[in-house]
């Protein structure tokens, strides 16, 4: 039996009713396994990631047919489709702390790179990621992950003030788990 | 001013304030929106006797009862930085204790407790909700406007999330700075 393989698919374009049941019978008639996957609208364009394992087809199917299976869904011309194998990446374990980060204000070119460059240089790494602009309202909201070695205050620190250099306000707060 | 318990023994003083103690006639003003400045902001101490916050007490009142479904209006949502904020969760179906119409000066939260998490909207910020984590048993002290009396009660539920959504906005922050995640904000799909 060969190895599982996994393959990330993309989908990008045109909203309509359908495209994800027509993307997932595609994957399901090739007996692939659908794993992480994340779909949202980006300014009422719809956006589609997914990994997709082979296991439960013996990994004996090619990138090639996985696009073929997909192609009804280009034909149209509305929509891309992107297929290409990953490797399997585990999941880093930082032994450091959990944040989120809101950041808020007027919108103005610059923000999210004023903002993350800050989080970069802390050694922090953003595991998940959010803008959302509505009127002259812009929104980021982060999950990012600090190392143990990052004092998370002068992260704060230097995070507001780049968000006051572009006008913005910035809120940092640990991540609040309750076990039950 | 009597002395009160730690838990408050002031509920029935503040149910029974109604915006008529001010005696004079408010006005309704315009709500503004994020992302004004003002709403980050952070609020000064008022002197609850003096006549411009008696004022804008009575303002935010007649506000908030002119906007369908406004269950809190603070200060800054006026335009104001200041720690003025009124509250009426009394028609709303997730409310279990509550203490009708209010206006609070200077409150404070002396004891939470019982966090929940539930999605919440703002006036000024109309097109979001956001998914926040609030404590659900809540003491809170302020002081009336008008007499300036210090008032101390608990309270539960949706009226402790509202006191906590209008005291956050006294301090210069949203429901935006709360929010549970990077998925935890929602275009809103429904106006009042």
């Amino acid at each position: 039996m060969t190895a599982a393989r996994l393959y990330a698919v993309t989908v990008l374009g045109h909203d309509r009713p359908g495209i994800i049941a027509e993307v997932t019978a595609g994957l399901a008639d090739l007996g692939l396994n659908i794993e992480d996957t994340t779909m949202t609208l980006l300014r009422g364009h719809f956006a589609m990631m997914l990994v997709c394992s082979t296991e439960g087809a013996d990994g004996r199917v090619a990138p090639s047919e996985i696009e073929h299976a997909l192609t009804p869904l280009t034909a149209g011309g509305e929509l891309d489709v992107s297929v290409r194998p990953v490797n399997d990446e585990p999941t880093p374990t930082t032994g450091g702390s959990s944040w989120v980060l809101t950041v808020h204000g007027g919108d103005r070119p610059g923000i999210v790179s004023a903002i993350v460059r800050e989080v970069a240089s802390a050694g922090g790494n953003i595991t998940d990621l959010t803008t959302r602009l509505s009127g002259e309202l812009y929104l980021l909201v982060a999950e990012l992950d600090l190392p143990s070695s990052a004092d998370p205050a002068a992260v704060e620190a230097s995070i507001k003030a780049a968000a006051t250099d572009v006008g913005v306000t910035a809120t940092l707060r640990a991540v609040e788990a309750d076990d039950l | 001013m009597s002395p009160h318990s730690p838990h408050g023994t002031d509920s029935e003083r503040v149910a029974a304030w109604t915006e008529a103690e001010l005696g004079l006639d408010g006005r309704v003003l315009e709500v503004v929106r994020a992302p004004d400045p003002v709403l980050a902001t952070a609020g000064e101490r008022v002197d609850p006797t003096a006549e411009e916050w008696v004022q804008l007490a009575a303002d935010l009142v007649a506000t908030m009862r002119v906007s369908p479904g406004c269950v809190g209006l603070a200060a800054q949502q006026v335009g104001v930085a200041a720690q003025v904020f009124c509250v009426d969760v009394s028609e709303h179906p997730k409310a279990r204790t509550h203490h009708g119409t209010f206006v609070l000066c200077n409150a404070e939260v002396v004891e939470a407790s019982r966090n929940d998490k539930a999605r919440e909207g703002c006036m000024s910020v109309p097109d979001f909700t956001g998914d926040v984590k609030r404590a659900s048993r809540l003491v809170v002290t302020g002081q009336l406007p008008g007499t300036g009396e210090q008032v101390t009660f608990e309270t539960d539920a949706f009226e402790a999330r509202a006191l906590q959504h209008e005291m956050d906005h006294c301090q210069g922050f949203l429901f935006l700075d709360r929010v549970a995640g990077a998925h935890a904000v929602h275009p809103r799909q429904t106006y009042l």
